[in-house]
């Protein structure tokens, strides 16, 4: 499903981020992405959302290579993937249904299927019935989950969290961690840029690990 | 939480066109629905975010129309203007004014000796008699010329020298030989008034036009800023657009139909200030035409004159708005 191959990242200002990264995430799988800060796993994250582009090496999603993805076909790859962020990047001054909604509306559906989607992925993440509220009417752990409903309504094969339960308590965290399971077990594929060792620990994933732009453990 | 039962996802074969890949689901007719939903959304939407924000909304339209109103009602007072010189060819036509003491008679065969000549196209006789019912018609003082015992005015020759007779200097000679003449109390050559007259219009024609023009560029400038503005309130919302996969095009959307409302409404306000200015100066430039016999009537946009302006203001302001979203929206990038 992500496959990175001799993917090396240099910026002009900083030399290379990443080193000769080699990884083969496969379908249905989940591995957390760790490392300590600086370590490149924001870069590998933002070249996975083909915010960046790498300097030397491939990196192919779901059977495509992103370095020849022109910009204006970035759009399309990005909706083969549902992010989800440790800020939960919600609309503040949209609903909960707008908030999921929105990939759909990009996506060009149909006003009903809309409708019916956004109402089974919050009924998935349990905020069923939270539709008409505001972000900011729901707690720290509601609104994660308002983005994960966001992420996963358009069905995209790949899940990518930016530490997602980085602003969350342990229980929370096990409860949004139960909720990438279940994702799993329908064959999606997730990837988690995590340094909350516990959690990884607790958890019995594949562990990608970071170190000075090299992968040392993968 | 619930337990997730269906997530159909099944292994992707290769395609070659990225954009086939995840597509809204359905037949084509489907998605050409939602894409014609989609517009009507934003058209209205738009709509409704200018209401939502009256203060910032009315400021711009206010200048814009202010603007748009400038332009056209400079645009209105020329052709008003215009409307006085019509008919009123650069001709070159010289009038003779005969001395009192000239006979109907006497003047005929002056005019038969002018006629003669070979540089002269045509020549009339009005005799007092009617100069005196056109003047009564025209000056609007026939009433106090009733009382009058005798009629006072001239006899007048109008002389029209032939077409091929532009040249200055002739036109002049001619000009001076009928004043020498015994018969002519006082000669007067028309053009020079009429090219006047035509000089000024055409300057404030002119003036009309490279004020109309930049007015428009003004109309474009501010719809442009106005936009830089809303998306630079809505950065956040664009961002978040763009991470879900938003196409610039879709992202861009909404702003256009912004720019069209804003063009759009400050045409008619334009135009309705416009027109009111001219409702204002209606009664005077009416009292003014009633001295004159009526000969003058305001003018006010035609039907084809509106639908320019507003279709004109309405373009201004979303082509001002598109090359401002065409740079920015590519700015901004998710971080």
């Amino acid at each position: 499903m992500l496959k990175f191959e001799n993917v090396y990242k240099r910026y002009a200002e900083t030399g290379d981020v990443l080193k000769n990264v080699n990884f083969h995430l496969k379908q249905g799988e989940i591995a957390f992405l760790t490392g300590h800060s600086g370590a490149g796993k924001s870069t590998v994250l933002k070249l996975i959302a083909v915010m960046e582009r790498a300097t030397r090496g491939d990196i192919v999603l779901d059977g495509q290579k992103l370095s020849a993805i022109k910009e204006r076909h970035v759009p399309y790859i990005r909706r083969k993937m549902g992010f989800i962020y440790q800020d939960y990047k919600l609309l503040q001054d949209r609903t909960v249904f707008d908030n999921v909604a929105l990939p759909l509306v990009i996506a060009g559906y149909g006003h009903q299927e809309v409708s019916r989607r956004v109402r089974a992925a919050l009924d998935k993440v349990g905020l069923l019935g939270k539709e008409k509220k505001l972000p900011l009417g729901l707690s720290g752990g509601e609104q994660q989950r308002v983005g994960i409903a966001r992420a996963v309504v358009n069905k995209p094969p790949m899940i990518i969290a930016d530490e997602p339960t980085g602003n969350l308590d342990p229980e929370l965290s096990a409860e949004i961690m139960a909720l990438f399971e279940q994702f799993q077990n329908v064959g999606v594929t997730i990837l988690i840029a995590s340094h909350d060792i516990s959690l990884i620990q607790k958890m019995n994933h594949r562990v990608l690990q970071l170190d000075h732009g090299q992968l040392v453990v993968g | 939480m619930k337990q997730i039962d269906s997530y159909p996802h099944k292994p992707k074969t290769v395609k070659p066109d990225v954009r086939q890949t995840q597509s809204a689901g359905g037949n084509f007719t489907d998605r050409l629905k939602a894409y014609r939903d989609q517009h009507a959304q934003s058209f209205f939407s738009s709509l409704g975010r200018l209401f939502s924000t009256p203060f910032t909304s009315t400021m711009t339209i206010g200048v814009l129309a202010l603007a748009i109103a400038l332009a056209s009602g400079f645009y209105l007072v020329v052709v008003n203007l215009q409307q006085l010189t019509t008919g009123l060819e650069a001709s070159n036509q010289i009038s003779l004014f005969l001395r009192d003491e000239i006979s109907e008679a006497h003047a005929n065969k002056y005019a038969d000796n002018i006629r003669k000549k070979p540089n002269i196209q045509h020549v009339k006789v009005i005799t007092k008699k009617q100069a005196m019912a056109e003047f009564k018609d025209f000056s609007g003082f026939g009433d106090a010329i009733e009382v009058l015992e005798k009629n006072p005015l001239p006899i007048v020759i109008e002389v029209l020298p032939k077409d091929a007779l532009v040249d200055k200097e002739a036109l002049t000679q001619l000009f001076e030989d009928f004043k020498q003449s015994a018969e002519v109390d006082f000669a007067q050559m028309d053009m020079a008034w009429v090219e006047r007259l035509q000089s000024i219009v055409s300057t404030a024609r002119l003036s009309a036009i490279l004020l109309a023009i930049l007015l428009g560029l003004a109309v474009f400038f501010i719809a442009g800023n106005t936009i830089r503005l809303e998306i630079h309130n809505r950065r956040q919302e664009i961002i978040i657009a763009k991470l879900v996969g938003a196409t610039n095009g879709f992202i861009q959307r909404p702003f256009l139909y912004t720019g069209f409302w804003i063009g759009f409404l400050s045409g008619v306000a334009g135009w309705f200030i416009a027109t009111s200015m001219l409702l204002i100066l209606r009664q005077s430039v009416e009292n003014l035409s009633g001295l004159y016999k009526g000969a003058f009537h305001l003018m006010f946009f035609s039907y084809s004159e509106t639908f320019f302006l507003l279709t004109l203001s309405t373009t201004l302001a979303v082509v001002g708005s598109w090359i401002v979203l065409h740079f920015q929206i590519k700015q901004l990038q998710p971080e």
